[in-house]
């Protein structure tokens, strides 16, 4: 039996990723993303790569009146879901957000409200189906808001919180929410930042996003040790964290 | 932000501006670029015919899709972008294998044309550029061009070993080579003479599809070049999981400039001679271990310290091949070290491009670690014996040679650049080309 899986926000880099671990199990895939021509550069790449049958939506996912027709055609196609990841999301750049309120409101309603949005409606239909695994992309960033991009940190912060309360609630219907946390991955939306030593490859998140769907787990730290690295942040007491500028 | 440097380490330079590439659809116009432009792959070259000082360079790695596989014919076609590696994972469980292959699987597949890539089986499969069918390519003056033997033949043979200057190359199309499995069935022969090598050589080249050898580069006796010639085939046993592919598991570190030094080399060496032996060995190995044996170590080349190192990859006709030895007896008799050397004689396959590398004769390949101006010295010694003989040097290993030499080497060079694209440039050819002005 070939997985069917809904990727939102499949050309960002993680997804890309992640659904060709996918593909590589012959899983069957429908991909959402707002480019269509980038959509048949992706699903040919999927097909090549294995995947058995691959099905495209183009929708801009900020567009929250879309979301119904986009989960209905997507459950409709094989009758059913085995997962669901959301990865779509923007990294604004946090002085920029700080001054333009347009930004702002974006970097919310792109990272947290459509992702929500999404959230409640997939978790009806997986509800009535009684089994699956919804897998969102959270970030790091959220474990603390940080004077370097509270911004993005805060959207994904309530997200985990709200991914916090979603899985009791699924729990009784068999299905499973992982909520993913990777640090820094190289990706487009990663691109102007210098890199360090703590990045990783796409390749390497995807292929993490993969494992965490395929055996899912609640939270997962994408590479693990940013669990421990966080945790160290988080234990830092209000008064000293303040005077640091991380 | 990535770091944009060759291979060698040497020369450094600097682009203006890094552009990444994610999507064919998305890439923009190139006239609204920054002047010159250049693509970069994978920074797998040597020299600096990846490099673009104060330009633009396209960074095309993320163009890493496949666009359509035939497993009953054996026809791939990807984006510019895909590395061997990636297509490699694909291909080979469905006994599939590349039909030409370097020395590393970390080159894209635009890289492995504007190169013209060869490897092992030269004298059997020819160059990369021989079992191309077609590719796209972007020019800034006529747009999206379809380039194959049938149509625009002249961009097609000028873009393979076109080092990149005729325009971007979006995706390509070649044959791949039918296996058995994952195996290679290898044999390491030693031999004592350069003679003994020829000879070894001229048999083995018939019944043996992939051959090469390595040479003791130190040695103090100018009579015995020892060395170690590898032949190998693709074995019919087949391998139930071909997954056991070595992967980088150490990655390399800058080394103190006194680490690489004459007794060091000489040891070492002596050392690998010594586990050979002086009988001949036969194994059956994975063909990630026979072609891609430096591949398990990430960045390499770091350790060669800070200042980096050049590699003098070059050619003389069979006929000529004494300049093999004159080039030999001048490593020996000067103070620098010749880390490594590889040697192999080249089929008499012709080469589609213009500027393509490989042509019959000898080939041989020697690293140096860069110690300043003695280095150059002696490498232009060595293009000195080349152009005696009528050779030539390989331009993706370069970063030195003489616009005489190139133009030499090279003699199609002028025509050539009727080719280029008028946004495109590089540093190894404003180097090699004589200056032409920029079309405002």
């Amino acid at each position: 039996m070939t997985r069917r899986v809904l990727i939102l926000g499949a050309t960002s880099g993680i997804a890309r990723e992640a659904s060709r671990c996918f593909a590589a199990e012959h899983a069957r895939l429908f991909l959402v993303a707002r480019e269509k021509k980038n959509l048949q550069a992706l699903s040919d790449d999927l097909r090549v790569r294995g995947a058995e049958s691959v099905e495209t939506f183009a929708a801009d996912l900020t567009d929250d009146p879309s979301h119904p027709l986009i989960i209905s055609r997507a459950f409709a196609v094989w009758e059913g879901l085995d997962a669901a990841l959301i990865a779509h999301g923007t990294l604004p750049d946090q002085l920029l957000a700080e001054s333009d309120p347009a930004l702002l409101r974006n970097s919310i309603e792109t990272n947290y409200f459509s992702v929500v949005s999404l959230l409640m409606r997939l978790a009806k239909a997986f509800e009535e189906q009684r089994f699956g695994v919804l897998a969102v992309i959270g970030s790091v960033a959220g474990d603390r808001g940080r004077r370097s991009n509270y911004v993005y940190g805060s959207a994904k912060a309530a997200l985990a919180t709200f991914v916090a309360g979603l899985r009791p609630r699924l729990a009784h219907a068999k299905v499973q929410v992982v909520l993913i946390k990777p640090g820094w991955v190289s990706t487009p939306m990663t691109e102007h930042l210098a890199q360090n030593f703590l990045f990783v490859s796409a390749e390497r998140a995807g292929r993490e996003v993969y494992k965490a769907m395929v055996s899912p787990r609640p939270i997962v730290y994408c590479p693990w040790y940013w669990k421990w690295i966080m945790g160290f942040i988080r234990f830092i007491p209000e008064s000293i964290f303040a005077k640091l500028n991380l | 932000m990535k770091r944009y440097e060759s291979w060698g380490r040497y020369p450094k330079s600097v682009p203006a501006r890094v552009l990444p590439l994610s999507w064919i659809s998305d890439v923009p116009d190139l006239n609204g670029l920054l002047r010159p432009i250049l693509p970069y792959g994978k920074g797998r070259s040597y020299g600096d015919c990846c490099l673009n000082d104060g330009g633009t360079l396209l960074d095309a790695s993320g163009l890493d899709r496949f666009i359509q596989f035939d497993p009953e014919t054996g026809v791939l076609r990807c984006e510019a972008g895909v590395t061997l590696n990636a297509i490699l994972d694909l291909v080979v469980p469905v006994n599939w294998f590349l039909p030409v292959t370097p020395g590393t699987q970390f080159v894209t597949i635009g890289g492995a044309i504007a190169n013209d890539v060869h490897g092992k089986n030269h004298h059997q499969a020819g160059s990369f550029g021989c079992h191309l069918l077609s590719f796209e390519l972007l020019r800034s003056d006529k747009g999206k061009v379809l380039c194959s033997r049938e149509c625009n033949r002249d961009l097609f043979e000028a873009t393979i070993g076109g080092l990149g200057l005729t325009g971007l190359i979006l995706w390509a199309e070649f044959q791949l080579k039918r296996v058995s499995g994952p195996l290679i069935d290898c044999e390491r022969v030693r031999f004592e003479t350069l003679e003994e090598f020829f000879e070894l050589s001229a048999s083995s080249d018939k019944d043996y599809e992939y051959t090469v050898a390595w040479l003791d580069c130190v040695s103090t006796d100018n009579k015995r070049r020892r060395g170690i010639l590898f032949r190998g085939n693709h074995s019919t046993i087949p391998m139930k999981n071909s997954a056991g592919r070595p992967t980088p598991t150490l990655t390399g570190f800058y080394a103190p400039e006194s680490l690489i030094s004459r007794p060091t080399v000489r040891a070492f060496n002596w050392l690998y001679l010594l586990a050979q032996g002086r009988s001949s060995k036969r194994s059956t190995i994975h063909f990630g271990t026979f072609f891609y044996p430096l591949d398990r170590i990430a960045e390499w080349n770091r350790f060669y310290g800070k200042r980096g190192f050049l590699q003098y990859q070059f050619l003389v006709p069979y006929e000529r091949k004494e300049g093999v030895t004159e080039i030999l007896d001048l490593t020996a008799a000067s103070r620098e070290v010749c880390t490594l050397s590889v040697l192999k004689v080249f089929g008499r396959t012709q080469s589609l491009g213009w500027l393509s590398f490989p042509r019959p004769g000898v080939t041989l390949t020697l690293d140096f670690p860069f110690q300043g101006e003695s280095t150059l010295l002696l490498l232009e010694q060595f293009d000195e014996v080349v152009r005696k003989y009528g050779g030539a040097v390989y331009p993706a290993k370069d970063a030195r040679m003489s616009s005489e030499s190139f133009q030499r080497y090279f003699p199609r060079w002028t025509e050539f650049s009727n080719f280029i694209d008028p946004c495109f440039g590089s540093d190894f050819w404003r180097r090699v080309a004589t200056p032409r002005p920029l079309s405002q």
